[in-house]
């Protein structure tokens, strides 16, 4: 086990709230064809509030702050809040399209000690970036900004979100990011909207590419041990947690609600209402995701996947149940194993159904009223 | 011949937060990752560029630990020298200024 992995397992058995996502905007210079979020403000934290949020985090234990959005460079004091989170001594790793990254920001980032800054790059194809992100020359200003970055010797990490625009265009991608001297990651989760509409998942990859994709040894690595069968559950295996959220994660708006996850809609209160460290502590909400363990899946305790499962409980809570199978790990299980979920069986399906015919009503992040 | 003064300081580049005692350090120019014993962390956390490390051994780590004070000079040395080869102290025979993003 490596020394980050023995540090995140402390962590996660003591309870402490390791890593935080934090988005510090929904607004948006870009239009992406499957972004979920609405990008109206609704009445963002201000300077002050998040550095006071920050000091919370630092005196929880946080250690990793990542700062997404939408796009964090739209906010004026954005450089303010990377500053006082780095006088704090948090790993700070920024998420952004980077189309507002010049000459100086790069510097500005690199004297600040930013860690990594994660870049969304659709395609190698300017045409077919610049339709997903609807915005002209985006692709063309956001390989020059990654180039900035690289002058500065910053680490920057390419992310190639795949969907049926762009499915093919990932080997690009990957050639891109090597000229560029980047990190390259690949995503094919496509979430659904802030509203519920659920249009987007149209644009999901069918699961027929997610074999091709599990099968290419850049992708995956050792392919073999990728694809292998399911060994049976251990007693270990059934004791497990899904992942890390609620248990040392968790992510906060730009309206300051926390939830176990970016991709877990479950609120568990507002930091406008209340400290970080009482919501992260004593949330019955936070308590009870904290308390499943596989062996309390209604369906996937019974699973020849449980012990390999990519099972996102955020995803199942969308579906329905935080304790339920999330479909779309279940069609990753298959594909990437060809063996059949427990979810599949009990509906006596030989294969997954489409993500755009999964008709299950689903639950999305949506800001908390806070009273006046 | 004098005693020579090493003054140390925390880099600007690092991150670093205490988990359960033991804290954690990382350097973002290459990612590097360290855990620090409950000594190393003491040292580490009256790194401030102004006080010499004969003091800080003298004052906070014979002070809170059971040690041999000419032992613990030398395993603070060679902690200090490790710790400035991976740029996350500053090591002077000056005092520095504490340096922030």
């Amino acid at each position: 086990m490596s020394l980050m992995s023995e540090v995140g397992q402390k962590a996660f058995n003591l309870g402490v709230p390791l890593a935080v996502h934090m988005d510090v905007t929904y607004r948006c210079n870009e239009r992406c064809v499957h972004c979920y979020l609405d990008h109206d403000d609704h009445g963002e934290m201000t300077t002050a509030e998040i550095k006071d949020v920050l000091d919370q985090l630092a005196e929880a234990g946080v250690f990793f702050i990542t700062f997404s959005g939408g796009e964090v460079l739209l906010r004026r004091d954005f450089f303010e809040i990377v500053e006082y989170a780095r006088r704090l001594m948090f790993n700070v790793k920024i998420k952004t399209n980077a189309v507002m990254i010049h000459e100086e920001e790069a510097r500005r980032i690199r004297e600040l000690g930013v860690d990594t800054i994660q870049i969304s790059v659709y395609s190698h194809r300017p045409e077919v970036h610049d339709a997903i992100t609807k915005l002209p020359h985006s692709f063309e200003r956001t390989v020059k900004a990654i180039r900035f970055l690289r002058e500065q010797g910053l680490r920057v990490t390419i992310a190639n979100v795949l969907m049926t625009v762009n499915s093919s265009d990932h080997s690009g991608v990957q050639a891109l990011a090597a000229e560029l001297g980047v990190q390259y990651t690949l995503d094919p989760t496509i979430t659904p909207m802030m509203d519920g509409d659920m249009s987007v998942l149209s644009l999901r990859i069918p699961g027929e590419e997610l074999t091709e994709i599990f099968r290419n040894p850049a992708l995956v690595g050792n392919q073999e041990e990728f694809c292998a069968p399911p060994k049976p559950p251990s007693e270990e295996d059934l004791e497990g947690y899904s992942c890390s959220a609620g248990h040392s994660f968790c992510y906060i708006s730009p309206y300051g609600d926390v939830f176990p996850c970016v991709q877990f809609p479950l609120p568990t209160g507002n930091i406008r209402q209340q400290k970080f460290f009482d919501i992260w502590n004593f949330s019955p909400q936070m308590n009870e995701v904290r308390s499943i363990k596989a062996k309390d899946l209604t369906v996937c305790s019974s699973c020849s996947h449980v012990g390999s499962c990519s099972r996102c409980p955020g995803l199942a809570y969308m579906e329905g149940s935080m304790r339920g199978p999330s479909t779309a790990d279940c069609e990753k299980s298959f594909y990437r194993t060809g063996i059949a979920t427990a979810n599949m069986l009990r509906q006596g399906l030989s294969k997954p159904r489409t993500m755009a015919s999964n008709t299950a009503s689903l639950i999305q992040i949506r800001p908390i009223a806070v009273p006046a | 011949m004098p005693e020579t003064c090493i003054y140390i300081a925390r880099s600007s580049a690092i991150a670093a937060r205490a988990l359960a005692g033991e804290m954690m350090v990382m350097n973002s120019a290459d990612s590097t990752f360290f855990t620090l014993n409950e000594v190393a962390t003491t040292i580490f956390q009256a790194a401030d560029g102004h006080t010499p490390l004969r003091d800080i051994v003298r004052d906070h780590v014979c002070e809170q630990f059971d040690v041999d004070p000419e032992q613990a000079q030398a395993d603070a040395e060679q902690f200090v020298a490790e710790l400035s080869g991976h740029g996350i102290l500053l090591v002077s025979s000056q005092p520095l200024a504490s340096e922030t993003p």
